[in-house]
């Protein structure tokens, strides 16, 4: 059975300021693939190329099997968690989660409840009226959690979603993360430079070195890959 | 988070920014009131006194309502449109406004909506018999429009512009619509601005004498100003002066925390210090009103400065420029406008420091909390006292102890960085919190303190808008006649105090060319103090 | 940060210098003026050389805004004041210089000065006057008013810029002078006259400058107004309306401190006021008339005045008494809808 790739990036260039980007690659849906590299090597541009933030100079991006190349962000079918800043600061955790529902916050009875499940869920139960400005990072985190489960999409983008975490926290997260990907089984494209986190977590691996993809295949391979210096360097701890 | 000496010398810089303030408002006021008065002096409290007082608040209030209702639109498109043609030199031009002496910006204004206006010219040749008439309320109103949306639209502009980038991106994910992304994210970033911006454009109105004088078309527009003016040079009664300013402070001040709060609350933690990427308003109408709006202000904006330009350029710039007395204008007013600038950070500095320092305590005791208060009613209030009764004042004071004139320019450049305090303040308080918010833990767990934290971490942090206040306090300072007039001395003349003398003796061309030139002078200033602003685009 | 801040004290320091250089041994004699008599183009360079001349003293000017800024300072200054003189007050301020007790008597020969309405004190020495005037625009206006009665009941198309009797000294003149022709109908005239006044600014600045521009075509300034632009912009395009009632007048005067320690020398600029010398360059630099014989016949341009029929003049005391209430009645006349 031939299922329909989750994310396509069909020669894929760009070019920001010096810096020359090319992709080509194809994920599977339902996997979860970690995004890892060297920092400035374009972990990020290529997420950003996904999720919208950039366009590219050529080639075609494909989610779901729809051509999205030029298309909006609100439009693509994604859910994005970044390092930090993924609340509105002035807003309560009920209306945070509420807007991924709906942008203009119209939420019906069921819908209402479907945000308080989703708080619960990520164990934050009757956190509703809470400003993020009174969480710590990991329940912020979580609660960006939350409103990617409420969206329901089928491809969440992670950017260093732990980074600013400690390192227990960092394993519970992961937890959470993982628990999460069995519960719905949606396509997770996750950005790192933490090998740890891409052990524990990753089915596939991509490794970006100066603009472009140097490997792309399993984790098991990616973990004894020894014939690039640059890949050697970033699996072994020195 | 900061180390026990450095909490120590915090509430220091503040209590020593607090006793200077307190000292300068203080001394010259009791000077003052302990002179008798010249005949038996009047009520304070009767239909004239209260009449005025009514108009007062009438115009001030209205005018703030305009400006900020007005800026909110040209704020919100100009954060949109982060590459808009020239809009860095929007920004620039929105200083200008502030840096010019007044009456040369209602002059420029009533080049443009005044009887002979060109907007009058338009509407007569398009066949309507009673154009508009910009004297009395309405010309107040949109000469106060003129010279504070300007900076009710900057103050929200770097509101906006403070949100971290990711609210952009998130907001673009979630698929927000523009009425969304107004109400969830502009909307809240506006309203953390706006109380602070207002208050700060009541107090300028409030305070407001020759615009209103001159554009108010009767002695029905007359503002408390006027009259402390009048009892102080006219009538010479002090103690009625001071009364009058006391009226003014404890009105406002009621005022304004009626309108909720006066300090600046305005914590919104920060992003990576470049203006963001944004993503939304990509259809053709949100082009098409973005684009009117900025197109409508910068009109709004350029015409009467235009109009000063065209009647100053029919002057001989070139004699003007090349005249000693011009020179030594220029840099008597540039190391007024430097001396104060510099004055009016370090008690900015001062103030914010004694601030992040009691907000930084786990535990805050309640005497704190009110001096942090304190701290940041005072850096407002000082707004209120006016000039002519500081420097009247200090003259009392220092009389006695040699020639007035040497210690004038100091006087000047004290006054006006106390004038200039709360706009530096305004400036500086967010970007501040923003940086110490973003660098603190990061510098605490390195351990980098003292001279290396200042020239690794905090100046190129801060030294954007440490540019940015300066250049706005020398602007401000520059434009400044008040506290000039009663020292004059042919040795002590600024360029502002050029320009009126010229206008005082028939030289109304004189006049026009030296106020481009004062113009010219405060775009540069903006300019300089935006330079970084460029590495945005 | 902290360098530059020193740097710029020193150069406000430098700036600041030349104001305690001044020469040690001759005696120098301090008068206190206004600010346009100081100006590079006004009067005072060239009294000062003139009268350098004859005295072997130096003449050092203070200057401030205008005349009311002159009394205020002195009064802030007390018997303490470095002034020996001061010139530069009107007429309308000398019962309130006079009561400061500040001034002493001139004890000079004062029978050279000729004023219309025959201004005699023992205290101030007048040393040029004018008359208040409507200056119009001739290119706007054909048919000026010819009476202050026709300036009141004529077309209220037609603005004038006044200025605040509270806040300067022709705003107090028109108002002294609508008084002296209309007395106790005075607020009724106002309350008409309203009708036509664009606007009332704070100081003479500010309204001749909206009439250069063309904002108003009337303007209260001086009968010698129209002097500047002939002679120095070489055009007639701006005229005194002449008011057959007569035209109130303002005589500028200068006196001697109680206080100074150069009295023989303060005697002696004094009576140089009333000198043909100094008289000669009062009109083309102060634009006033001169109060006493000048040397040279007057320029041209100033024969082609208006020459008032008649001069209003009131006492010093009448003004100084009635000036608060007589404000009042104007601003209830004026703020009345």
């Amino acid at each position: 059975m031939k299922t329909t790739p989750a994310v396509q990036l069909d020669t894929v260039t760009l070019k920001l300021g010096q810096a020359d980007f090319f992709f080509d690659c194809t994920l599977a849906a339902g996997q979860v693939t970690a995004i890892t590299g060297p920092s400035g090597s374009g972990k990020s541009t290529f997420l950003n190329l996904v999720a919208g933030f950039e366009t590219p100079d050529g080639g075609r991006i494909l989610l779901e099997g729809r051509d999205v190349t030029g298309s909006h962000p609100g439009e693509r079918p994604l859910s994005l968690v970044f390092q930090d800043n993924n609340l509105f600061a002035h807003l309560d955790l009920f209306t945070n989660i509420g807007l991924g529902l709906d942008p203009g916050l119209k939420l019906s009875a069921a819908e209402r409840q479907e945000v308080s499940d989703a708080l619960a869920r990520v164990g934050l139960a009757g956190y509703e009226k809470r400003k993020p400005g009174t969480l710590s990072g990991g329940e912020r985190q979580r609660a960006a959690f939350a409103r990617a489960l409420v969206r329901k999409r089928p491809l969440l983008l992670l950017d260093e979603p732990f980074a600013a975490l400690d390192p227990a926290l960092r394993l519970s997260m992961a937890d959470l993360l993982a628990a999460l990907h069995q519960e719905t089984h949606n396509t997770i494209l996750i950005v790192t430079h933490d090998i740890e986190e891409v052990r524990r977590l990753a089915d596939e691996v991509i490794f970006i070195d100066a603009g472009t993809i140097l490997f792309h295949g399993e984790k098991r391979i990616f973990l004894t890959h020894r014939d690039d210096d640059a890949i050697s360097k970033f699996v072994l701890p020195s | 988070m900061l180390t026990r000496a450095e909490q120590t010398r915090g509430l220091a810089a503040g209590a020593a920014s607090l006793l200077l303030i307190g000292l300068f408002v203080t001394l010259p006021t009791a000077a003052l009131l302990m002179t008798a008065p010249d005949g038996l002096g009047q009520t304070l409290f009767d239909a004239y006194t209260l009449s005025i007082l009514r108009f007062t608040l009438l115009q001030a209030v209205l005018s703030t309502f305009l400006s900020v209702l007005l800026a909110v639109p040209v704020a919100l498109s100009l954060a949109r449109r982060s590459r808009f043609p020239g809009r860095i030199w929007i920004i620039r031009l929105m200083a200008v406004p502030m840096g010019l002496p007044v009456l040369i910006g209602a002059l420029g204004l009533i080049g443009i909506f005044g009887r002979q206006g060109l907007l009058n010219d338009l509407l007569t040749s398009a066949g309507l018999r009673n154009p508009v008439s910009i004297y009395g309320l309405t010309g107040i109103l949109i000469a106060h429009v003129f010279f504070n949306l300007p900076l009710a639209a900057r103050l929200m502009l770097a509101g906006l512009e403070r949100l971290p980038p990711e609210t952009w991106r998130l907001s673009a994910s979630l698929g927000l619509s523009s009425w969304s992304t107004f109400r969830f994210v502009e909307r809240p970033a506006l309203a953390a601005v706006i109380p602070g911006a207002a208050g700060l454009i009541f107090m300028l109105c409030a305070t407001s004498f020759t615009l209103v004088l001159v554009l108010g078309g009767g002695p029905a527009a007359t503002t408390l100003e006027v009259a402390i003016y009048q009892s102080l040079r006219f009538d010479f009664d002090p103690p009625r002066a001071v009364m009058l300013a006391l009226l003014q402070i404890a009105l406002t001040a009621i005022i304004l925390l009626g309108l909720g709060r006066f300090a600046t609350t305005d914590r919104s933690a920060g992003g990576e210090g470049r203006a963001p990427k944004r993503f939304d308003g990509r259809d053709p109408a949100a082009l098409a009103w973005d684009t009117l709006v900025i197109l409508l202000a910068t009109l709004f904006l350029l015409l009467p400065l235009a109009s000063i330009v065209v009647s100053g350029w029919r002057a001989d710039l070139g004699r003007l420029i090349t005249m000693p007395a011009f020179r030594q204008a220029a840099l008597t007013s540039l190391s007024i406008a430097l001396t104060a600038a510099l004055l009016s950070l370090l008690m900015a500095g001062g103030i914010i420091k004694a601030r992040s320092a009691i907000a930084d305590r786990r535990h805050q005791s309640k005497h704190l909390a009110a001096f942090s208060t304190a701290l940041a009613t005072l850096s407002s209030l000082v707004l209120l006292v006016p000039p002519v009764v500081l420097g009247t004042g200090w003259f009392l004071l220092i009389r006695p102890f040699g020639q007035v004139t040497s210690f004038a320019p100091f006087l000047i450049a004290a006054i006006n960085a106390l004038m200039a305090l709360p706009f530096v303040m305004r400036v500086l308080e967010p970007a501040v919190e923003t940086h110490v918010a973003r660098t603190r833990r990061l510098s605490a767990s390195l351990g980098i303190g003292g001279i290396s934290r200042l020239r690794l971490i905090d100046w190129p942090g801060l030294r954007r808008p440490l540019f940015m206040a300066l250049s706005f306090a020398m602007a401000l300072s520059l434009g400044d006649l008040g506290a000039v007039a009663l020292f004059g001395s042919n040795d002590l003349t600024t360029l502002p105090w050029l320009i009126y003398s010229r206008l005082g003796s028939y030289r109304t061309h004189d006049a026009d060319g030296l106020a481009l030139i004062l113009g010219v002078i405060c775009l540069i200033l903006t300019a300089l103090g935006t330079v970084g602003h460029k590495e945005k685009q | 940060m902290r360098k530059h801040f020193a740097f710029s004290l020193a150069a406000l320091m430098l700036a600041a210098l030349p104001l305690t250089a001044t020469a040690q041994d001759k005696k120098t004699l301090t008068v206190y003026t206004y600010e346009s008599f100081v100006a590079e183009w006004g009067p005072g360079p060239k009294v000062k050389e003139t009268f350098e001349k004859t005295c072997d003293c130096t003449l050092n000017f203070v200057a401030v805004a205008d005349g009311v800024a002159l009394l205020t300072r002195l009064k802030l200054e007390g018997a303490s004041s470095d002034a020996d003189l001061a010139l530069g007050l009107d007429t309308n301020l000398i019962q309130e210089a006079k009561d400061t007790g500040l001034f002493a008597p001139h004890g000079i020969d004062t029978s050279a000065a000729k004023v219309p309405g025959g201004f005699k004190d023992d205290v101030f020495v007048p040393f040029d006057y004018g008359h208040f005037a409507v200056i119009y625009d001739s290119e706007t206006i054909k048919t000026p008013p010819s009476s202050m009665k026709d300036l009141v009941e004529g077309d209220p198309s037609q603005k004038i810029v006044i200025q605040d009797p509270r806040t300067s000294t022709p705003g107090l003149g028109l108002l002294l002078w609508v008084k002296s022709v209309y007395g106790d109908k005075a607020p009724e005239a106002w309350a008409k006259l309203k009708d036509r006044i664009l606007t009332v600014t704070p100081g003479w600045s500010e309204a001749y400058g909206l009439f250069t521009k063309g904002e108003a075509p009337m303007v209260l300034s001086y009968v010698t107004s129209p002097a500047y632009h002939m002679m120095e912009e070489k055009t007639e395009r701006y005229k005194a309306a002449k008011f057959s009632e007569g035209h109130y007048i303002q005589i500028e005067v200068s006196g001697m401190l109680k206080a100074t320690k150069n009295k023989a020398l303060a005697e002696q600029f004094l009576a140089f006021t009333l000198s043909p010398q100094f008289q000669t360059i009062i009109p083309t630099t102060n634009w006033m008339m001169p109060a006493a014989a000048t040397a040279d016949p007057l320029p041209e341009a100033f024969g082609k005045l208006v020459e008032p029929s008649k001069t209003f003049l009131m006492s010093p005391e009448d003004v100084a008494k009635n000036r608060q209430a007589w404000i009042r009645e104007w601003l209830t006349a004026m703020s009345m809808n």
